[in-house]
């Protein structure tokens, strides 16, 4: 294994390469933001990246739940979906409680962009389509670019909000019926058999199934390890790290056909809009 | 009221390849061009320095909102069709450049037997052969007339790439642009496929190998292989699309109009001919009427269906008596395609991180009527492909079968397999069926209150055993790449309806006679002489390959097809009285 660092690329070689020298479509300015950044030597100083972390932690309240005890339950969810282990932080430690509320709280969790008109049928056959899970990486010729999440399958007229906060409190009322207490203060194996009965849709949810609601919680904590932390979830990379992903970054045309795995420290959306 | 503009010579609905390529044609011939775009006005600095995975690949930042239209989906005519609500389910380009922009580059000529493919197949298995149900017909062109357009295209994207040995006649034996590099991913499968005998070449690519002039001036620069290509617009503008290159090329001539955010409702006629659309401006909510002389739909295959449905042009397709085109052969890559065959490597390493959406390994010794099919329970056949998009960290999290899909041991084979898997995948082609078909759905309205596309979709047993046979062969290929666990992928009973990826074709397909086909071999419609219907609806079925060469050399062909019209009017295709290809 190699390790290496984006100095790699030289300014003129990447200039050569892209034929951007001979004014090319790109706009100058853009590029140039974009290869200063490049080449920036790494002198963030430590009174930047306190002040960079302290933002970071300003920005962790809740703006779409309300209620504590809902979050709470969230968290604790997540944390089963994706386990601290001896590879690295949790689903807590990655802020993607934190994530999941601002995407809830903005266009995706009020379903701006989704066909939300009548009739929501609720019969057996939007049950059935419901149920039939489908994993996107095995459908379309882009699957592999693909979040290998089931699809939930939308036929609530709930938004995404509305089901988060139903399955959250039927996740707790369901632990209390079962175990005779709240989730969040289960056993580990517990909360994992409340959450496996929800994924196989044993759970009565209004409007919804619980697969779908399972589904969306799935998805949405993977989003949230991995994503750019620009959303307030993968903190510090620290997702990208264990998988050993270095982030958005320019080019790779000189390591593409390396036979060697490279590692590369990783790189935030942010580094690279400079 | 409906405010009506200065007549034009061509209305064109759409921006992608298909409108852009059209635009830009008659514009250099000196016609003055209206093009239409219900998306917004998308420039190359919308897509330079936004690499998030979030927001393009899980959120669908440049695909079409579904708040205002969708399409409703059913397997039977005997069901209730149900919308399809989110982006999760339905992907569908839109903005200037249209489905170009986000496309992954991989680029592929139909073989000669997918045009003529009722006539080969009778011809080589005889009529027993097309099981009953199955409307395949022939295109009404050949492989050898359609060449010169694919070259065209060619040169126009700037592709790279190397011919595949087993393929049809080229005039140019050589691509525009070298081929991409070559990866250990690649020389992997490469070598293996070579091991059993089989002739893998490397993946035509519209992410250009290096920086390209085209015949029009237009300059694509070199792909960085950085990975944000499939679902992004390119940050280098190395990536081919109708943002670098036709819709340039149709604004320099002086003749071209761009309008965006003009979603139109209505193609405008007097029955025999089309007299312009109307449009609503979406910012304002006025409406307008555009005459022209020709009018071209050009925009995606649900817009030129439905455009055509809510205008009442042509004679809808009715499965009851089978009678009837328009809607007819809904066809299309998605879902049961693209399965195969998934190689876990514990001691292999790759770096999946880089990429571009074209790069990679290809063979087409199952494709088309390459291999003899008089055993086998199915027709035709598909490329087995080998691709390195690059994967983004949320979309790299696959862990062999038997994984757990959250938790403890999840976490552990995710974190572990992220660079150590490879997907081999078999690209079938997708034959058509009296049961498949568009009409318009009784119940679900956009937002203008016109009704939504419904589309009708099943599997058959054609559909399940070439993918069956795919699944196969990839899985004999990746064994033979030494991935230590090889997973098969499943092959889905019934069609899920979640539209993935943008194949989606047919509806308004091409022929030779009236009776089978709405459009002529120009794209130009039997019913209407100055309307032309271009793009993958004029599919009357789906070849084994990714549609984007055809769509634009169709385009290139239903160019000429205008101009002509233009000059003498009428029919320009005499149809073929003697016979009817239908199954």
């Amino acid at each position: 294994m190699v390790n290496k660092d984006e100095e790699s690329l030289s300014r003129r070689h990447f200039l050569k390469n892209t034929g951007l020298v001979a004014g090319g479509v790109v706009g100058g300015s853009l590029l140039g933001g974009l290869i200063t950044n490049q080449f920036q030597t790494k002198e963030s100083t430590p009174t930047k990246e306190k002040r960079d972390h302290t933002q970071q932690t300003l920005q962790e309240a809740r703006m779409f739940f309300s209620r504590e005890e809902d979050f709470n339950t969230l968290k604790a969810a997540t944390e089963r979906i994706f386990p601290e282990d001896d590879h690295g932080p949790g689903a807590i430690k990655l802020s993607v409680p934190y994530f999941i509320d601002k995407q809830l709280a903005g266009s995706w969790g009020t379903n701006a962009k989704a066909y939300m008109k009548d009739p929501f049928l609720q019969n057996k056959q939007t049950h059935e389509y419901q149920r039939k899970d489908s994993e996107q990486n095995k459908s379309g010729p882009n699957t592999s670019t693909q979040a290998p999440t089931p699809t939930p399958r939308y036929q609530s007229r709930q938004n995404r909000g509305e089901i988060f906060l139903q399955g959250l409190r039927k996740m707790d009322q369901v632990s209390k019926e079962k175990f005779d207490k709240s989730f969040i203060d289960l056993e580990e194996k517990q909360q994992n058999e409340i959450l496996q009965a929800f994924e196989n849709n044993e759970i009565e949810m209004k409007g919804v199934s619980s697969q779908t609601f399972f589904n969306l919680l799935r998805q949405t904590t993977l989003e949230g390890v991995y994503a750019d932390p620009l959303y307030g979830g993968n903190k510090n990379m620290m997702g990208w790290k264990m998988k050993e992903y270095p982030g958005p970054r320019m080019a790779y045309i000189n390591e593409i056909d390396s036979e060697d795995f490279i590692v590369m420290e990783p790189q935030s959306l942010r580094e690279y809009q400079g | 009221m409906a405010k009506k503009l200065d007549k034009v010579d061509v209305v064109v609905v759409g921006t992608g390849w298909a409108g852009g390529i059209v635009s830009a044609e008659l514009a250099k011939a000196g016609k003055k061009v209206v093009a239409l775009e219900r998306g917004e006005k998308k420039v190359l600095s919308d897509y330079t320095g936004v690499k998030d995975e979030l927001r393009f690949t899980n959120r669908y930042e440049m695909m079409q909102n579904l708040k205002h239209e969708t399409v409703t989906s059913r397997n039977t005519p005997d069901d209730v069709a149900l919308p399809v609500r989110t982006r999760d389910e339905m992907m569908a380009g839109t903005d200037l450049g249209g489905g170009s922009v986000h496309w992954a580059g991989s680029t592929y000529r139909y073989l000669p037997y997918d045009f003529e493919i009722y006539s080969k197949t009778v011809e080589r298995y005889g009529k027993d052969k097309i099981p009953d149900g199955m409307t395949i017909q022939d295109w009404g062109i050949t492989y050898d007339e359609m060449e010169k357009y694919y070259d065209r295209f060619e040169k126009t994207a700037g592709l790279s790439g190397e011919p595949d040995p087993l393929g049809p006649k080229r005039s140019s034996e050589k691509f525009p642009t070298p081929p991409l590099k070559e990866t250990p991913p690649i020389r992997l499968f490469k070598e293996a496929a070579t091991n059993l005998g089989y002739h893998p070449y490397q993946v035509t690519a519209g992410n250009l190998s290096e920086k390209y002039e085209n015949p029009d001036g237009e300059v694509i620069n070199q792909c960085q292989y950085c990975a944000f290509c499939t679902h992004y617009g390119c940050d280098f503008g190395a990536k081919s699309d109708a943002l670098v290159t036709v819709i340039p090329t149709a604004e320099k001539t002086g003749n071209f109009e761009l309008r965006t955010e003009s979603y139109v409702r209505r193609v405008l006629h007097n029955g025999k001919k089309a007299t312009g659309v109307m449009y609503v401006d979406t910012r304002t909510g006025q409406e307008y009427e555009q005459p022209a002389d020709v009018v071209v739909l050009s925009a995606f295959t649900f817009t030129n269906n439905r455009l055509l449905m809510l205008s009442d042009i042509g004679q809808p397709y009715d499965p009851k008596t089978r009678k009837g085109v328009i809607g007819k052969n809904f066809n299309g890559q998605f879902n049961i395609t693209f399965l195969g065959a998934r190689g876990f490597f514990k001691d292999k390493k790759f770096n999946l991180y880089m990429g571009a959406g074209a790069l990679g390994g290809t063979m087409r010794d199952f494709a088309g009527d390459n291999f003899d099919h008089s055993k086998l329970d199915f027709i035709n056949g598909g490329a087995i492909e080998l691709r390195q998009y690059g994967d983004g960290a949320i979309a790299s999290n696959h862990v062999p079968k038997g994984t757990p899909r959250w938790g403890k041991e999840f976490k552990k084979n995710s974190l572990f397999y992220a660079n150590r898997t490879l997907q081999l995948w078999y690209t079938p082609a997708i034959m058509s069926w009296w049961h498949n078909y568009l009409d318009l759905d009784p119940t679900y309205k956009d937002d203008f209150n016109d009704p939504l596309l419904r589309v009708t979709n099943k599997y058959t047993d054609q559909d399940r055993n070439i993918a069956k046979f795919g699944v196969e062969k990839c899985k004999e290929i990746m064994e033979e790449m030494g991935a230590d666990i090889v997973d098969e992928d499943d092959i889905p009973e019934e069609f899920d309806h979640i539209y993935q990826g943008g194949h989606y074709a047919g509806g308004v397909i091409m022929g030779d006679n009236p009776e089978t086909s709405a459009v002529n071999n120009y794209l130009q419609m039997w019913d209407m002489d100055n309307l032309f219907v271009v793009g993958a609806s004029a599919f009357p079925h789906f070849g084994g390959h990714h549609p984007t060469a055809t769509v634009g050399a169709l385009a290139y062909r239903a160019s000429e097809g205008i101009q002509k019209y233009l000059e003498n009017g009428g029919q320009i295709v005499k149809r073929n009285e003697k016979h009817k290809h239908v199954g």
